[in-house]
Protein backbone atom coordinates (compact mmCIF):
# COMPACT_ATOMS: atom_id res chain seq x y z
CA UNK A 1 0.00 0.00 0.00
CA UNK A 2 1.07 3.53 -0.88
CA UNK A 3 3.00 5.52 1.60
CA UNK A 4 2.36 9.51 1.32
CA UNK A 5 4.88 12.17 2.38
CA UNK A 6 2.76 15.16 3.32
CA UNK A 7 2.53 18.90 4.78
CA UNK A 8 -0.35 19.87 6.96
CA UNK A 9 -0.81 22.48 9.02
CA UNK A 10 -2.44 21.76 12.31
CA UNK A 11 -3.63 24.20 14.67
CA UNK A 12 -1.27 26.17 13.39
CA UNK A 13 1.97 24.19 12.87
CA UNK A 14 3.52 22.64 10.13
CA UNK A 15 3.53 18.98 10.31
CA UNK A 16 5.06 16.93 7.55
CA UNK A 17 4.50 13.28 8.33
CA UNK A 18 4.10 9.82 5.87
CA UNK A 19 0.63 8.68 5.60
CA UNK A 20 -0.43 5.41 4.65
CA UNK A 21 -3.24 5.77 1.47
CA UNK A 22 -5.88 4.21 3.66
CA UNK A 23 -5.40 6.41 6.81
CA UNK A 24 -8.17 8.64 7.64
CA UNK A 25 -7.91 12.28 8.45
CA UNK A 26 -9.27 11.22 12.03
CA UNK A 27 -6.41 8.73 12.32
CA UNK A 28 -3.77 11.01 11.58
CA UNK A 29 -5.23 13.42 14.16
CA UNK A 30 -5.62 10.99 16.96
CA UNK A 31 -3.08 8.25 16.57
CA UNK A 32 -0.05 10.27 14.75
CA UNK A 33 -0.07 13.64 16.50
CA UNK A 34 -1.78 12.65 20.18
CA UNK A 35 -4.55 14.69 19.05
CA UNK A 36 -7.24 13.18 21.02
CA UNK A 37 -10.29 15.89 21.42
CA UNK A 38 -11.11 14.86 17.74
CA UNK A 39 -13.56 11.96 18.64
CA UNK A 40 -14.53 8.53 16.59
CA UNK A 41 -18.22 8.32 17.17
CA UNK A 42 -19.20 5.72 13.80
CA UNK A 43 -16.81 6.15 11.13
CA UNK A 44 -19.53 7.05 8.90
CA UNK A 45 -19.87 10.63 8.80
CA UNK A 46 -23.24 10.53 10.65
CA UNK A 47 -22.38 11.74 14.40
CA UNK A 48 -20.38 14.63 13.54
CA UNK A 49 -17.83 14.00 16.27
CA UNK A 50 -15.19 13.62 14.83
CA UNK A 51 -15.73 17.50 13.22
CA UNK A 52 -12.81 19.20 12.32
CA UNK A 53 -12.19 23.10 10.01
CA UNK A 54 -10.15 21.62 6.98
CA UNK A 55 -9.51 25.72 5.43
CA UNK A 56 -11.23 26.97 7.73
CA UNK A 57 -15.17 24.81 6.69
CA UNK A 58 -16.18 21.83 9.08
CA UNK A 59 -15.73 18.15 7.63
CA UNK A 60 -16.31 14.84 8.88
CA UNK A 61 -12.65 13.74 9.49
CA UNK A 62 -13.58 10.41 9.03
CA UNK A 63 -14.64 10.37 6.10
CA UNK A 64 -11.72 12.56 4.56
CA UNK A 65 -8.11 10.56 3.79
CA UNK A 66 -4.76 11.76 5.83
CA UNK A 67 -3.07 12.43 2.23
CA UNK A 68 -6.27 14.52 0.98
CA UNK A 69 -5.25 17.06 3.74
CA UNK A 70 -1.94 17.88 2.05
CA UNK A 71 -1.17 21.16 1.61
CA UNK A 72 -4.16 22.23 3.92
CA UNK A 73 -4.81 24.21 6.89
CA UNK A 74 -6.47 21.87 10.09
CA UNK A 75 -8.21 23.20 12.83
CA UNK A 76 -9.17 20.68 15.57
CA UNK A 77 -10.66 21.77 19.11
CA UNK A 78 -7.49 21.67 20.51
CA UNK A 79 -6.72 24.79 18.52
CA UNK A 80 -10.12 26.83 19.40
CA UNK A 81 -8.00 28.51 22.80
CA UNK A 82 -5.23 30.53 22.52
CA UNK A 83 -3.15 31.13 25.38
CA UNK A 84 -4.77 29.32 27.57
CA UNK A 85 -7.67 31.38 27.12
CA UNK A 86 -10.65 29.53 26.14
CA UNK A 87 -12.99 31.00 23.35
CA UNK A 88 -15.96 32.95 24.10
CA UNK A 89 -17.89 29.98 22.59
CA UNK A 90 -15.87 27.26 24.96
CA UNK A 91 -16.53 29.87 28.02
CA UNK A 92 -20.49 29.55 26.93
CA UNK A 93 -20.81 26.17 26.69
CA UNK A 94 -19.02 25.84 30.48
CA UNK A 95 -21.81 28.44 31.47
CA UNK A 96 -24.85 26.76 29.65
CA UNK A 97 -23.67 23.29 31.18
CA UNK A 98 -23.79 22.22 27.64
CA UNK A 99 -21.98 19.28 28.42
CA UNK A 100 -22.33 15.96 30.01
CA UNK A 101 -20.15 13.52 29.00
CA UNK A 102 -18.40 15.34 26.58
CA UNK A 103 -18.28 12.73 23.42
CA UNK A 104 -20.10 15.26 21.50
CA UNK A 105 -18.36 18.67 22.23
CA UNK A 106 -15.34 18.87 20.58
CA UNK A 107 -17.61 18.11 17.40
CA UNK A 108 -19.81 20.11 18.53
CA UNK A 109 -17.57 23.59 19.40
CA UNK A 110 -15.93 22.77 16.00
CA UNK A 111 -19.34 23.44 14.20
CA UNK A 112 -20.57 26.13 15.77
CA UNK A 113 -17.34 27.74 15.56
CA UNK A 114 -18.01 27.87 11.85
CA UNK A 115 -21.00 28.80 11.85
CA UNK A 116 -20.26 31.93 13.69
CA UNK A 117 -17.87 32.34 11.69
CA UNK A 118 -19.69 32.70 8.76
CA UNK A 119 -22.89 33.80 10.46
CA UNK A 120 -21.86 36.29 13.69
CA UNK A 121 -25.29 36.44 14.49
CA UNK A 122 -27.37 33.13 13.69
CA UNK A 123 -31.16 32.70 14.37
CA UNK A 124 -32.04 29.54 16.38
CA UNK A 125 -33.47 27.81 12.89
CA UNK A 126 -29.58 28.94 11.37
CA UNK A 127 -28.01 27.35 15.00
CA UNK A 128 -30.04 24.22 14.72
CA UNK A 129 -29.56 23.25 10.99
CA UNK A 130 -25.79 24.42 11.43
CA UNK A 131 -25.90 21.55 14.06
CA UNK A 132 -28.23 19.20 12.36
CA UNK A 133 -24.97 16.71 11.96
CA UNK A 134 -23.60 16.41 15.27
CA UNK A 135 -25.23 14.44 17.41
CA UNK A 136 -25.68 14.38 21.19
CA UNK A 137 -26.78 11.18 23.31
CA UNK A 138 -27.13 13.13 26.62
CA UNK A 139 -27.19 16.65 26.88
CA UNK A 140 -30.12 17.65 24.69
CA UNK A 141 -30.07 19.92 22.70
CA UNK A 142 -31.40 23.32 24.47
CA UNK A 143 -28.28 23.87 25.96
CA UNK A 144 -25.94 23.99 23.30
CA UNK A 145 -28.07 26.02 21.66
CA UNK A 146 -28.30 28.43 24.32
CA UNK A 147 -24.57 28.43 24.60
CA UNK A 148 -23.89 29.18 21.12
CA UNK A 149 -26.28 32.05 21.02
CA UNK A 150 -25.02 33.91 24.38
CA UNK A 151 -21.11 33.12 22.64
CA UNK A 152 -23.10 35.09 19.88
CA UNK A 153 -23.89 38.02 21.68
CA UNK A 154 -20.36 37.96 23.57
CA UNK A 155 -18.79 38.81 20.14
CA UNK A 156 -18.33 35.28 18.13
CA UNK A 157 -16.90 32.10 17.74
CA UNK B 1 -24.01 3.66 17.27
CA UNK B 2 -21.18 1.62 16.95
CA UNK B 3 -18.09 2.81 14.83
CA UNK B 4 -17.64 1.07 11.25
CA UNK B 5 -13.85 -0.45 11.34
CA UNK B 6 -11.43 0.80 9.54
CA UNK B 7 -10.70 1.74 5.70
CA UNK B 8 -9.14 -1.88 4.17
CA UNK B 9 -5.90 -1.05 2.29
CA UNK B 10 -5.77 0.37 -0.94
CA UNK B 11 -3.58 2.55 -2.88
CA UNK B 12 -4.28 6.21 -3.16
CA UNK B 13 -3.50 8.25 -6.57
CA UNK B 14 -4.25 11.48 -7.21
CA UNK B 15 -5.46 12.00 -11.01
CA UNK B 16 -3.84 15.15 -12.67
CA UNK B 17 -5.22 14.85 -15.97
CA UNK B 18 -8.46 12.81 -17.44
CA UNK B 19 -6.41 10.95 -19.93
CA UNK B 20 -4.52 9.43 -16.70
CA UNK B 21 -7.81 8.60 -15.29
CA UNK B 22 -8.92 6.84 -18.48
CA UNK B 23 -5.63 4.49 -18.24
CA UNK B 24 -5.77 3.72 -14.84
CA UNK B 25 -9.42 2.79 -14.85
CA UNK B 26 -8.74 0.46 -18.25
CA UNK B 27 -5.79 -0.69 -16.43
CA UNK B 28 -7.38 -2.07 -12.67
CA UNK B 29 -10.98 -2.63 -14.10
CA UNK B 30 -13.62 -3.15 -11.36
CA UNK B 31 -10.18 -2.96 -8.60
CA UNK B 32 -10.62 0.81 -9.37
CA UNK B 33 -12.78 3.19 -8.28
CA UNK B 34 -12.79 7.11 -8.61
CA UNK B 35 -13.57 9.35 -5.31
CA UNK B 36 -14.80 12.85 -5.00
CA UNK B 37 -16.35 13.66 -1.43
CA UNK B 38 -15.98 10.25 -0.21
CA UNK B 39 -19.26 10.21 1.30
CA UNK B 40 -20.20 7.48 -0.35
CA UNK B 41 -17.33 5.39 -1.14
CA UNK B 42 -15.86 5.60 2.16
CA UNK B 43 -19.31 4.75 4.02
CA UNK B 44 -19.45 1.88 1.16
CA UNK B 45 -15.63 0.73 1.79
CA UNK B 46 -16.24 0.60 5.39
CA UNK B 47 -19.08 -1.52 5.33
CA UNK B 48 -17.28 -3.91 3.07
CA UNK B 49 -19.78 -3.56 -0.08
CA UNK B 50 -16.65 -2.42 -1.83
CA UNK B 51 -12.69 -3.84 -2.03
CA UNK B 52 -10.73 -1.30 -4.47
CA UNK B 53 -7.20 -1.94 -4.81
CA UNK B 54 -6.96 1.74 -5.98
CA UNK B 55 -8.87 5.02 -4.84
CA UNK B 56 -8.07 7.55 -8.27
CA UNK B 57 -8.71 11.16 -6.64
CA UNK B 58 -10.66 12.97 -9.80
CA UNK B 59 -11.45 16.34 -7.96
CA UNK B 60 -8.54 18.41 -9.20
CA UNK B 61 -8.64 17.45 -12.86
CA UNK B 62 -9.13 20.75 -14.27
CA UNK B 63 -12.68 22.29 -14.19
CA UNK B 64 -14.04 20.08 -11.80
CA UNK B 65 -14.83 22.15 -9.23
CA UNK B 66 -15.53 25.19 -11.14
CA UNK B 67 -19.31 26.68 -11.76
CA UNK B 68 -20.09 28.82 -15.09
CA UNK B 69 -22.52 30.26 -16.39
CA UNK B 70 -23.96 32.01 -19.67
CA UNK B 71 -27.31 33.12 -20.76
CA UNK B 72 -26.90 30.96 -23.92
CA UNK B 73 -24.90 27.93 -22.87
CA UNK B 74 -27.00 27.37 -19.48
CA UNK B 75 -25.17 26.40 -16.58
CA UNK B 76 -22.09 23.82 -16.14
CA UNK B 77 -21.43 22.20 -13.11
CA UNK B 78 -18.04 20.50 -12.89
CA UNK B 79 -18.68 16.99 -11.24
CA UNK B 80 -16.54 17.62 -7.97
CA UNK B 81 -18.35 21.16 -7.31
CA UNK B 82 -19.83 19.98 -3.29
CA UNK B 83 -23.12 20.54 -2.26
CA UNK B 84 -22.32 23.87 -0.15
CA UNK B 85 -20.61 25.60 -3.04
CA UNK B 86 -23.06 24.93 -5.08
CA UNK B 87 -26.09 25.54 -2.80
CA UNK B 88 -24.78 29.13 -1.78
CA UNK B 89 -23.34 30.22 -5.98
CA UNK B 90 -24.78 33.48 -6.66
CA UNK B 91 -25.57 32.46 -10.37
CA UNK B 92 -26.96 29.36 -9.15
CA UNK B 93 -29.28 30.72 -6.38
CA UNK B 94 -30.12 33.10 -9.19
CA UNK B 95 -30.94 31.09 -12.04
CA UNK B 96 -31.51 27.64 -10.89
CA UNK B 97 -32.67 28.09 -7.51
CA UNK B 98 -34.24 24.52 -7.44
CA UNK B 99 -30.58 22.76 -7.77
CA UNK B 100 -29.03 25.39 -5.31
CA UNK B 101 -32.45 24.14 -3.02
CA UNK B 102 -31.48 20.55 -3.82
CA UNK B 103 -27.87 20.52 -2.29
CA UNK B 104 -28.83 22.49 0.26
CA UNK B 105 -31.10 19.33 1.62
CA UNK B 106 -28.33 16.85 1.56
CA UNK B 107 -27.06 15.45 4.68
CA UNK B 108 -25.35 17.88 7.18
CA UNK B 109 -23.32 20.75 6.61
CA UNK B 110 -20.25 19.10 7.43
CA UNK B 111 -21.09 16.53 5.45
CA UNK B 112 -22.18 19.17 2.29
CA UNK B 113 -18.73 20.55 2.16
CA UNK B 114 -17.84 17.43 0.94
CA UNK B 115 -20.52 15.91 -0.93
CA UNK B 116 -20.21 16.52 -4.72
CA UNK B 117 -22.76 17.39 -7.15
CA UNK B 118 -21.38 14.55 -9.54
CA UNK B 119 -20.56 12.24 -6.47
CA UNK B 120 -24.49 12.05 -6.19
CA UNK B 121 -25.36 11.18 -9.60
CA UNK B 122 -22.52 8.65 -10.20
CA UNK B 123 -23.27 6.80 -6.95
CA UNK B 124 -27.05 6.57 -8.15
CA UNK B 125 -28.86 6.03 -5.06
CA UNK B 126 -32.71 6.16 -5.45
CA UNK B 127 -32.58 8.55 -2.84
CA UNK B 128 -29.74 11.29 -4.42
CA UNK B 129 -31.62 14.44 -3.84
CA UNK B 130 -29.86 16.28 -6.18
CA UNK B 131 -31.04 13.52 -9.23
CA UNK B 132 -35.06 14.86 -9.74
CA UNK B 133 -33.82 18.72 -9.78
CA UNK B 134 -31.61 17.45 -12.16
CA UNK B 135 -34.09 15.67 -14.17
CA UNK B 136 -36.79 18.05 -13.96
CA UNK B 137 -33.86 21.16 -15.64
CA UNK B 138 -33.25 18.61 -18.25
CA UNK B 139 -29.53 17.93 -17.12
CA UNK B 140 -26.69 16.49 -19.45
CA UNK B 141 -24.05 14.39 -17.60
CA UNK B 142 -21.00 14.79 -19.43
CA UNK B 143 -18.88 11.59 -20.13
CA UNK B 144 -15.46 11.03 -20.48
CA UNK B 145 -13.55 8.11 -21.90
CA UNK B 146 -10.36 7.51 -24.51
CA UNK B 147 -13.00 7.94 -26.92
CA UNK B 148 -13.67 11.46 -26.04
CA UNK B 149 -16.76 13.53 -24.31
CA UNK B 150 -20.43 12.17 -24.60
CA UNK B 151 -23.15 13.70 -23.52
CA UNK B 152 -25.82 11.82 -22.08
CA UNK B 153 -29.44 13.10 -20.76
CA UNK B 154 -30.27 12.82 -17.01
CA UNK B 155 -33.14 10.90 -17.88
CA UNK B 156 -30.91 7.92 -19.54
CA UNK B 157 -28.53 8.23 -17.06
CA UNK B 158 -29.93 6.30 -14.01
CA UNK B 159 -30.17 2.47 -14.98
CA UNK B 160 -30.86 0.58 -11.19
CA UNK B 161 -29.88 1.21 -7.68
CA UNK B 162 -26.37 1.84 -8.06
CA UNK B 163 -26.14 1.27 -11.50
CA UNK B 164 -25.68 3.90 -14.57
CA UNK B 165 -25.62 4.56 -18.22
CA UNK B 166 -21.56 5.05 -17.36
CA UNK B 167 -19.31 2.80 -19.68
CA UNK B 168 -16.56 0.44 -17.91
CA UNK B 169 -13.85 3.50 -18.53
CA UNK B 170 -16.03 6.69 -18.46
CA UNK B 171 -16.27 8.92 -15.67
CA UNK B 172 -18.37 11.84 -14.72
CA UNK B 173 -16.72 15.75 -15.52
CA UNK B 174 -19.43 18.11 -15.32
CA UNK B 175 -23.38 18.14 -15.41
CA UNK B 176 -24.90 20.90 -18.22
CA UNK B 177 -27.94 22.24 -17.05
CA UNK B 178 -29.98 24.51 -20.61
CA UNK B 179 -30.72 28.17 -19.76
CA UNK B 180 -34.22 28.13 -18.75
CA UNK B 181 -37.25 30.25 -19.45
CA UNK B 182 -37.58 33.87 -18.58
CA UNK B 183 -40.67 32.77 -16.21
CA UNK B 184 -40.47 29.82 -14.52
CA UNK B 185 -40.68 28.47 -10.62
CA UNK B 186 -39.47 25.10 -8.79
CA UNK B 187 -39.49 23.54 -5.42
CA UNK B 188 -37.69 20.35 -3.86
CA UNK B 189 -39.99 18.77 -1.20
CA UNK B 190 -38.27 16.27 0.55
CA UNK B 191 -39.46 13.84 3.33
CA UNK B 192 -37.33 12.23 5.96
CA UNK B 193 -38.22 10.89 9.29
CA UNK B 194 -36.36 14.28 10.38
CA UNK B 195 -37.23 17.86 9.04
CA UNK B 196 -33.52 18.04 7.67
CA UNK B 197 -30.55 16.16 8.06
CA UNK B 198 -31.50 12.70 6.74
CA UNK B 199 -32.08 10.42 3.61
CA UNK B 200 -35.27 11.13 1.86
CA UNK B 201 -38.33 8.92 2.67
CA UNK B 202 -39.85 10.52 -0.84
CA UNK B 203 -38.81 13.24 -2.44
CA UNK B 204 -40.37 15.71 -5.41
CA UNK B 205 -39.36 18.07 -7.41
CA UNK B 206 -41.23 20.50 -9.36
CA UNK B 207 -39.99 22.90 -12.83
CA UNK B 208 -42.93 24.84 -14.15
CA UNK B 209 -43.42 27.42 -17.02
CA UNK B 210 -45.58 29.10 -19.55
CA UNK B 211 -45.52 27.78 -22.84
CA UNK B 212 -47.73 28.78 -25.53
CA UNK B 213 -47.13 25.11 -28.03
CA UNK B 214 -48.76 23.48 -24.78
CA UNK B 215 -52.56 22.71 -25.01
CA UNK B 216 -52.86 23.51 -20.71
CA UNK B 217 -50.22 26.98 -21.40
CA UNK B 218 -48.42 25.54 -18.80
CA UNK B 219 -45.41 22.60 -18.69
CA UNK B 220 -45.01 20.80 -15.34
CA UNK B 221 -41.75 18.46 -15.10
CA UNK B 222 -42.06 15.93 -12.06
CA UNK B 223 -38.94 14.17 -10.91
CA UNK B 224 -39.36 11.67 -7.80
CA UNK B 225 -36.57 10.19 -5.58
CA UNK B 226 -36.90 7.27 -2.97
CA UNK B 227 -39.79 5.45 -4.64
CA UNK B 228 -38.59 3.55 -7.58
CA UNK B 229 -35.17 1.77 -8.05
CA UNK B 230 -33.97 5.04 -10.25
CA UNK B 231 -34.98 8.66 -9.55
CA UNK B 232 -37.59 9.24 -12.30
CA UNK B 233 -39.89 11.37 -14.06
CA UNK B 234 -43.35 11.34 -13.17
CA UNK B 235 -43.89 11.43 -17.65
CA UNK B 236 -47.87 10.67 -17.41
CA UNK B 237 -48.37 12.91 -14.63
CA UNK B 238 -46.74 15.83 -16.57
CA UNK B 239 -49.25 14.83 -19.17
CA UNK B 240 -51.98 14.88 -17.27
CA UNK B 241 -51.01 19.01 -16.80
CA UNK B 242 -50.13 19.35 -20.70
CA UNK B 243 -53.63 19.01 -21.35
CA UNK B 244 -55.59 20.10 -17.98
CA UNK B 245 -55.69 23.57 -17.22
CA UNK B 246 -53.82 23.89 -14.02
CA UNK B 247 -55.78 23.87 -10.62
CA UNK B 248 -56.64 21.66 -7.61
CA UNK B 249 -58.44 19.40 -9.58
CA UNK B 250 -55.63 18.61 -12.41
CA UNK B 251 -53.26 19.39 -9.64
CA UNK B 252 -54.79 15.77 -8.05
CA UNK B 253 -55.25 14.28 -10.90
CA UNK B 254 -51.40 14.23 -11.67
CA UNK B 255 -50.78 13.69 -8.08
CA UNK B 256 -52.50 10.46 -8.33
CA UNK B 257 -50.32 9.58 -11.50
CA UNK B 258 -47.45 9.93 -9.97
CA UNK B 259 -48.58 7.64 -7.19
CA UNK B 260 -49.04 5.12 -9.76
CA UNK B 261 -45.74 5.86 -11.22
CA UNK B 262 -44.00 5.15 -7.84
CA UNK B 263 -42.72 1.43 -7.52
CA UNK B 264 -41.29 1.50 -3.88
CA UNK B 265 -39.77 -1.00 -1.38
CA UNK B 266 -40.30 -1.59 2.42
CA UNK B 267 -36.96 -0.28 3.63
CA UNK B 268 -35.90 0.66 7.46
CA UNK B 269 -37.13 4.20 6.79
CA UNK B 270 -40.64 3.74 5.51
CA UNK B 271 -43.05 1.04 4.17
CA UNK B 272 -44.01 1.06 0.63
CA UNK B 273 -47.66 1.94 1.07
CA UNK B 274 -46.72 5.06 3.36
CA UNK B 275 -44.05 6.28 0.37
CA UNK B 276 -46.92 5.67 -2.48
CA UNK B 277 -49.45 7.71 -0.30
CA UNK B 278 -46.41 10.12 0.71
CA UNK B 279 -45.90 11.00 -3.10
CA UNK B 280 -49.40 11.92 -4.04
CA UNK B 281 -49.43 13.87 -1.03
CA UNK B 282 -46.28 15.82 -1.63
CA UNK B 283 -46.62 15.81 -5.29
CA UNK B 284 -49.39 17.82 -4.80
CA UNK B 285 -48.43 19.89 -2.42
CA UNK B 286 -45.39 20.74 -4.45
CA UNK B 287 -47.79 21.33 -7.50
CA UNK B 288 -49.89 23.88 -5.63
CA UNK B 289 -46.82 26.11 -4.31
CA UNK B 290 -45.08 25.82 -7.39
CA UNK B 291 -48.53 27.63 -8.99
CA UNK B 292 -48.75 29.95 -6.58
CA UNK B 293 -44.83 31.37 -7.82
CA UNK B 294 -46.72 30.71 -11.39
CA UNK B 295 -49.94 32.26 -11.18
C1 LIG C 1 -24.25 10.83 6.96
C2 LIG C 1 -24.61 10.91 5.50
C3 LIG C 1 -25.82 11.46 5.12
C4 LIG C 1 -26.18 11.52 3.78
N1 LIG C 1 -27.35 12.11 3.45
C5 LIG C 1 -27.69 12.22 2.15
C6 LIG C 1 -28.89 12.88 1.77
O1 LIG C 1 -29.63 13.41 2.60
N2 LIG C 1 -29.21 12.92 0.45
C7 LIG C 1 -28.41 12.37 -0.50
O2 LIG C 1 -28.75 12.45 -1.67
N3 LIG C 1 -27.26 11.75 -0.18
C8 LIG C 1 -26.88 11.66 1.12
N4 LIG C 1 -25.71 11.04 1.46
C9 LIG C 1 -24.90 10.39 0.41
C10 LIG C 1 -23.72 11.22 -0.15
O3 LIG C 1 -23.28 12.18 0.76
C11 LIG C 1 -24.06 11.90 -1.48
O4 LIG C 1 -24.53 10.95 -2.40
C12 LIG C 1 -22.85 12.65 -2.06
O5 LIG C 1 -23.30 13.61 -2.96
C13 LIG C 1 -21.84 11.77 -2.75
O6 LIG C 1 -20.81 12.58 -3.28
P1 LIG C 1 -19.27 12.31 -2.99
O7 LIG C 1 -18.51 13.37 -3.68
O8 LIG C 1 -19.01 12.14 -1.57
O9 LIG C 1 -19.11 10.93 -3.76
P2 LIG C 1 -18.00 9.78 -3.61
O10 LIG C 1 -18.27 8.99 -2.39
O11 LIG C 1 -16.64 10.34 -3.77
O12 LIG C 1 -18.39 8.93 -4.91
C14 LIG C 1 -19.66 8.34 -5.05
C15 LIG C 1 -19.61 7.24 -6.12
O13 LIG C 1 -19.37 7.76 -7.41
C16 LIG C 1 -18.15 7.25 -7.94
N5 LIG C 1 -17.49 8.40 -8.56
C17 LIG C 1 -16.89 9.44 -7.92
N6 LIG C 1 -16.47 10.34 -8.80
C18 LIG C 1 -16.82 9.90 -10.03
C19 LIG C 1 -16.69 10.44 -11.36
N7 LIG C 1 -16.11 11.63 -11.60
N8 LIG C 1 -17.17 9.71 -12.40
C20 LIG C 1 -17.77 8.51 -12.17
N9 LIG C 1 -17.93 7.96 -10.94
C21 LIG C 1 -17.47 8.66 -9.89
C22 LIG C 1 -17.39 6.71 -6.76
O14 LIG C 1 -16.50 5.70 -7.13
C23 LIG C 1 -18.52 6.21 -5.89
O15 LIG C 1 -18.97 4.97 -6.33
C24 LIG C 1 -25.31 10.98 2.79
C25 LIG C 1 -24.09 10.42 3.18
C26 LIG C 1 -23.73 10.38 4.51
C27 LIG C 1 -22.41 9.80 4.90
S1 LIG D 1 -17.08 9.64 13.53
FE1 LIG D 1 -17.17 10.89 11.80
S2 LIG D 1 -19.23 11.42 11.72
FE2 LIG D 1 -19.20 9.96 13.31
S1 LIG E 1 -22.59 15.44 26.05
FE1 LIG E 1 -22.64 13.31 25.81
S2 LIG E 1 -23.02 13.09 23.70
FE2 LIG E 1 -23.26 15.18 24.00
Amino acid sequence: MGIHSITVTVNGAKERLDVPSNMTLLQMLRDKLGLTGTKNGCSAGECGACTVLVDGEPVNSCLMLAVEADGRQVTTVEGLAHDDHLSALQEAIIEHNAVQCGFCTPGMLISAHALLERAPRPTEPQIREALVGNLCRCTGYLRIIEAVQTAAKKGGA
Amino acid sequence: MLARPALPSFDYVRANTPDEVVRLLQEHGQGARLLMGGTDLFVRMRDGVIRPQIVVDVKHLPGMRSIEYDEVTGLTVGAAVTMNQLARHPQVQTHYPLLAEAANSVASYQVRNRATLGGNLCNASPAADTAPAVLVLEGRLVLHSSQGEREVAARDFFTGPGQTAMRENEFLKAVRLPPLPAVSAGKYLKLGRNKVGDLSIVGVAVFAFPDGTVPSGYVFRIGLASVAPVPLRAWEAEEVLATHSPGEESFALAAEKAMEAATPIDDVRASAAYRKAMVRALTRRVLGSVWEVLE
